[in-house]
């Protein structure tokens, strides 16, 4: 008899290769991780398993057992236990593993029944993929060309269905492309609670279709066009802008909550056309907001800053930091921080404040959470802030403490690191009482007010590294070039704190780690370039009793400690 | 929805009898159509709100079910067979008939709002084709010159039961 390794374990065999996978696993999953592909639609590992498109049909045998006695019937001729083969196919997705289960997926009935599915799915498809944007990750595409029979025997008339149907503001729907998987149906209804889609017509006629009336629109609409497995749902921001195949993909991190979706950004010579999740299931799965996917618009924003400038004249970064320690340097300098720089940023923000001698605070920007991937806290590091030692404790709604110091005279000048004073509270008359150093990536009323404006550069142009809510640190990486006259934000912060008399600190993101393990106990076994592309969990026991902002949402729990999530959200 | 007080109470009855509310799902739809001539988009928001669904869910099964009326229909509703032995015996002659009587086309209300004409399949009469059903009452050997006589009798608002169903 077969010995599981583990009690949880169930040892299966996928073309002869014997692997020993969880309970709960299904023929698909297994298979995977023997690198044997069983092709598949409508099956999505975060969804639920509904088996329609039957793509995925396999062999399927069980180990031989006396009927009578239960006792196993071995096979004199290999001295093993027999396997009785099911005389028909089934289906992969809906299968999970039992004891001493054999799948067959490369006989001729395999081959067959995949060439049937194909050769059905592909009857009333237009066949468009020179103008179809999902041609290059489609998997319809991918599959006919690996499992379809090559030639169509259709001579009939195709069916005609409506071809642009704008689903939602963001969504725009296909018909004739689309393949009846049903998975954006089930994510509406699943994952974003917003159960609109349906199929309507049913018969040879399907549609999708939105319910009449009502759109879809909510925050993860875009997911749809992720999960849609052939180009039926496409996003009407990136459709026609560039064929996926020319676009570069680099992992990042969405900022837009304390969240910390793992995102994927895709450019092509230096500019940005699209951010799609990347799967994490400890984090986001494989989902992110709409929300989070726009950002990238910031980068050519009207507004950005883009010339270091003292006293409103463009100057060079040299005479700036000058020009800034001058400033600094007359004493009664305050530092405001953000929660949505880097740890990297922060840690030099730390080491700023300590160079002055001055106080650091942090500018809160607290939402409403929406349960799932977005957060309260919209700043996406906050932790950082605390893991680093740049704050002791939650940032504050207001700058109330450095405005009654900027009364009081006791604050001359204060450095701000990305947030805008005046959006934080402070009057047009506190701000004209000070001289304000300014980093930032777009004008604000404090870039207009600044004696010194250093351009830095967003979330896309840089490396770094954020915590999220679940103090998981997590690393972007740099996708696109800065726009030209931006600085590193870390060469501004490396540089200023030498200026004001600390040691200098390097100003790539390797260099500021050697300096962060070494001085930041959380950190201390951690290098930059170790953290796993999932991110890794940090303690974050210390700071346990402050009262975040964050409700629950996708895999997190308020005030208890963050788990490994299991592979279903 | 303006349902009458009858079919309320049929709905309230029916719901109960379902393991699950999602499926009494089709014979709420049955009821509404009855009591209204069709399902208006009103009624199938009625019925998910009632049964804890979305309107979609509902709109689905709508679309499914071709005896679903989505728009109102005339008084009377003639249904002529189609299917092979009604075909034969003249079921699409009838059919015409029923349309010159009334001045109207498949599927449409008639000008004066008094019958609706449409093709259905097999009634299970084929023996006494061609077969017509008027509302609920089954009408054999139903040829141009008794679709003639019908119409009259629907057009005079005489009562055109043959007591057969
Ligand atoms: S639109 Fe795409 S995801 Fe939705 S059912 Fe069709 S093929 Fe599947
Ligand atoms: S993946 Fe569609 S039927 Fe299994
Ligand atoms: S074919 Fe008309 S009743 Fe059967």
């Amino acid at each position: 008899m077969i010995q599981p390794a583990s009690p949880d374990l169930i040892t299966v065999y996928i073309d002869g290769k014997e692997i020993a996978v969880p309970k709960g696993t299904n023929v698909i999953e297994a298979a995977k991780r023997v690198n044997v592909d069983v092709p598949h639609y409508c099956y999505h590992p975060k969804l639920t398993v509904v088996g329609n498109c039957r793509m995925c049909l396999v062999e399927m045998g069980l180990p031989a057992v006396d009927p009578a006695t239960k006792a196993p019937v071995m096979d004199p001729a290999t001295g093993k236990q027999k396997v009785n083969w099911m005389p028909r196919p089934t289906i992969g997705c809906a299968t999970n593993v039992s004891p001493g289960l054999h799948i067959r997926t490369t006989t001729q009935m395999v081959k067959d029944c995949r060439e049937g599915v194909m050769e059905f799915l592909l009857i009333n498809h237009p066949l468009d993929c020179p103008i179809c944007d999902q041609a290059g990750e489609c998997k319809l595409q991918e599959q006919s060309a690996g499992y379809g029979r090559g030639y169509s025997r259709f001579v009939e008339k195709k069916n005609v269905k409506p071809k642009r149907t704008l689903l939602g503001p963001r969504v725009m729907l296909d018909d004739e492309r689309c393949i009846l998987c049903s998975r954006c149906i089930r994510f509406s209804k699943e994952v974003a609670k917003d159960d609109v889609l349906g199929f309507i017509d049913r018969g040879s006629y399907s549609t999708l279709t939105c319910y009449p009336g009502r759109k879809l629109e909510n925050n993860y609409s875009l997911n749809t066009v992720d999960i849609c497995p052939v180009g039926a749902l496409t996003s009407t921001d990136f459709r026609f802008k560039m064929r996926v195949w020319f676009l570069k993909q680099t992992n990042s991190i969405d900022t837009e909550s304390s969240a910390g979706a793992n995102t994927v950004v895709w450019s092509r010579e230096g500019v940005v056309y699209r951010v799609t999740p990347r799967q994490n299931d400890a984090v986001n799965d494989t989902w992110m907001a709409d929300s989070g996917r726009v950002l990238y618009k910031e980068i050519r924003a009207a507004g950005r800053l883009d010339s270091v400038r003292v006293e409103g004249s463009e100057s060079a970064l040299e005479f700036a930091l000058g020009a800034a320690a001058a400033i600094l340097g007359k004493g009664g300098a305050a530092v405001v921080g953000s929660g949505r720089s880097t740890v990297e940023e922060q840690f030099l923000t730390r080491k700023l404040a300590e160079a002055l001698k001055a106080k650091a605070s942090l500018v809160s920007r607290v939402g409403e959470g929406d349960g799932l991937l977005v957060t309260a806290d919209r700043n996406p590091n906050v932790r950082g802030a605390l893991v680093t030692g740049l704050a002791a404790e939650l940032p504050s709604a207001t700058l109330g403490t450095l405005a009654e110091q900027i009364d009081s005279g006791a604050v001359t000048s204060v450095v701000s690191v990305g947030e805008d004073l005046a959006a934080a509270g402070l009057s047009e008359a506190q701000m004209a009482k000070i001289s304000i150093i300014y980093l930032g990536t777009h004008a604000n009323a404090t870039s207009r007010a600044a004696r010194v404006v250093f351009p830095t550069l967003t979330v896309f142009e840089k490396h770094g590294t954020l915590v999220n809510q679940q103090f998981r640190i997590q690393r972007f990486a740099k996708a696109v070039p800065g726009v030209a006259g931006a600085v590193d934000d870390l060469t501004v912060l490396s540089r200023l704190v030498s200026a004001c008399g600390g040691a200098y600190l390097g100003s790539d993101v390797g260099t500021v780690w050697t300096a962060l393990s070494a001085e930041v106990p959380a950190l201390a076994a951690i290098r930059y370039s170790n953290i796993p592309d999932t991110g890794l969990l940090l303690d974050g026991s210390p700071w346990a009793a402050l009262p975040f902002a964050e409700g629950a949402s996708l895999h997190y729990k308020p005030g208890s400690a963050p788990q490994e999530a299991a592979a279903r959200g | 929805m303006n349902l009458k007080a009858e079919t309320l109470s049929r709905i309230d009855e029916v719901i109960p009898h379902y393991p699950v509310k999602r499926s009494a799902a089709l014979p709420l739809l049955h009821l509404v159509q009855e009591d209204q001539g069709y399902v208006s988009s009103e009624a199938i928001e009625w019925i998910a709100e009632k049964l804890g669904l979305q309107p979609i869910n509902v709109y689905e099964l709508v679309t499914f079910y071709p005896m679903f009326r989505q728009k109102p229909i005339g008084r009377r509703h003639i249904k002529v067979c189609r299917t092979l032995s009604c075909a034969i015996m003249g079921g699409y002659r009838t059919c015409a008939e029923f349309q010159k009587q009334f001045e109207t086309r498949l599927g449409d209300v008639s000008p004066g709002g008094d019958v609706t004409v449409e093709f259905v399949e097999c009634l299970a009469s084929c023996g006494t084709a061609p077969v017509v059903m008027i509302d609920d009452e089954l009408h054999e050997r139903v040829d141009a010159a008794r679709a003639r006589e019908l119409s009259d009798k629907i057009k005079a608002g005489a009562p055109t039961d043959t007591g057969r169903r």
